[in-house]
């Protein structure tokens, strides 16, 4: 009996290496853990052509990404509207209101990509569809993936057009005072699989 | 041109052109300030900016006028009134410049950049700090009030001169200037 026994191990010892190390070969190219404290979105918009930079302060990210097979790979990100900072106290307390976000009844935006397409080296194409103040409208932002070990880094952005969504309608309306182009940047870390 | 002593045209158009920017941009900025956010507000914010930034666009050209060209000398007075009209007038050119200053530092400590005319970005001149931003505008507000007494007082002088003194203190900094006697 001691010699199956000791067969038995020996197999093991051989095949455990081999297997876990083919399966982190495998998983490690799927990155989808996101390192919350690591994300972010930042805009910067015009008012008499002075550019203003602000951010919201909470952001909840679901991403994979496949760099196997980077048309897997999906993202959604929900942006909580009142966690904004556009720059100051008295415009932080106005954009919540009616005219602009209208938190009260729509307290968050979302983003869900539909497709990923790779560009080319590090960079893709994300598609998807924007829901902002109750309206939902196609989007496509270029995102560039930095891989470093088992931690991925995208860095994306787009040009909204606030008027789109109604943000800021009314006497907000006139873009020669706050510009129609919003550059809107995100920024997330997600680790991949293996990771702990 | 008249043969008694006068200001050169350059400097009387640097005086005149210094005081239509800073009686528009004084009244404004007291206005703007306690308006609700609005369009409106933040374009009279900015109109108030580029006229402090005129301001101080002004005040080099004006400070090489008045090195290079000795003004006339003052009107017979007593030494007390000489002597304040030196020290005002001494306070009014810094004022010109530290108003303006105050202001563009508080816009940059505010997190809002001053873009001159609407075209051209000027540098922050400090990182955005609230702290420091509340500072600047008290620094600001104080300065703009020390202004306004002063320029009250330099009015009152020049008046005082012409309707009283009967002098021509006012008269050789008047835009045209007067050919009889």
């Amino acid at each position: 009996m001691n010699a199956p026994l000791s067969f038995n191990a020996a197999l093991l010892a051989i095949a455990l290496p081999l297997a876990s190390g083919a399966l982190a070969a495998g998983l490690e190219q799927v990155f989808n853990h996101v390192q919350a404290d690591k994300t972010r979105v930042d805009f910067v918009f015009k008012q008499m052509n002075v550019p203003i930079e602000g951010h919201f302060g909470k952001v909840r990210t679901d991403l994979v990404f496949d760099a196997a097979a980077p048309a897997k790979s999906s993202v959604r990100l929900e942006l909580d509207l009142a966690s904004i900072d556009a720059g100051s106290s008295e415009a932080n307390s106005e954009v919540l209101g009616k005219p602009w976000f209208n938190v009260k009844d729509n307290p968050t935006a979302t983003f869900v990509s539909t497709a990923v397409k790779p560009l080319g080296g590090n960079r893709f194409e994300v598609v998807g569809n924007l829901s902002l103040k109750g309206k939902t409208q196609p989007l496509t932002a270029p995102v560039t993936v930095t891989r470093q070990g088992d931690t991925a880094t995208f860095d994306g952005g787009f040009t909204l057009k606030r008027l789109e969504f109604a943000i800021g309608d009314g006497m907000w309306a006139d873009t020669s005072v706050v510009a129609n182009d919003v550059d809107v940047r995100f920024h997330a870390v997600a680790r991949s699989a293996t990771a702990k | 041109m008249p043969s008694w002593p006068h200001y050169t045209v350059a400097a009387r158009a640097a005086h005149w052109l210094m005081a239509a920017l800073m009686l528009a941009a004084f009244p404004l900025g007291v206005y703007m300030h306690d308006l609700p956010l609005s369009p409106l507000k933040l374009q009279l914010v900015s109109y108030h900016k580029w006229l402090g930034v005129a301001v101080l666009l002004l005040i080099l050209p004006r400070l090489v006028v008045r090195l290079a060209h000795t003004p006339p000398a003052p009107l017979p007075a007593p030494t007390w009134q000489q002597k304040t009209a030196v020290a005002t007038h001494l306070l009014l050119y810094a004022l010109m410049i530290a108003v303006p200053v105050t202001g563009w530092l508080m816009s940059s400590a505010k997190g809002f950049p001053v873009v001159f005319l609407g075209v051209l970005p000027l540098p922050d001149l400090v990182g955005k700090n609230k702290e420091l931003g509340e500072l600047f505008m008290a620094a600001h507000e104080i300065l703009n009030y020390t202004l306004l007494g002063l320029v009250g007082l330099h009015i009152a002088a020049a008046l005082k001169h012409h309707f009283i003194d009967r002098d021509r203190t006012l008269s050789r900094m008047l835009p045209v200037l007067e050919r009889v006697r």
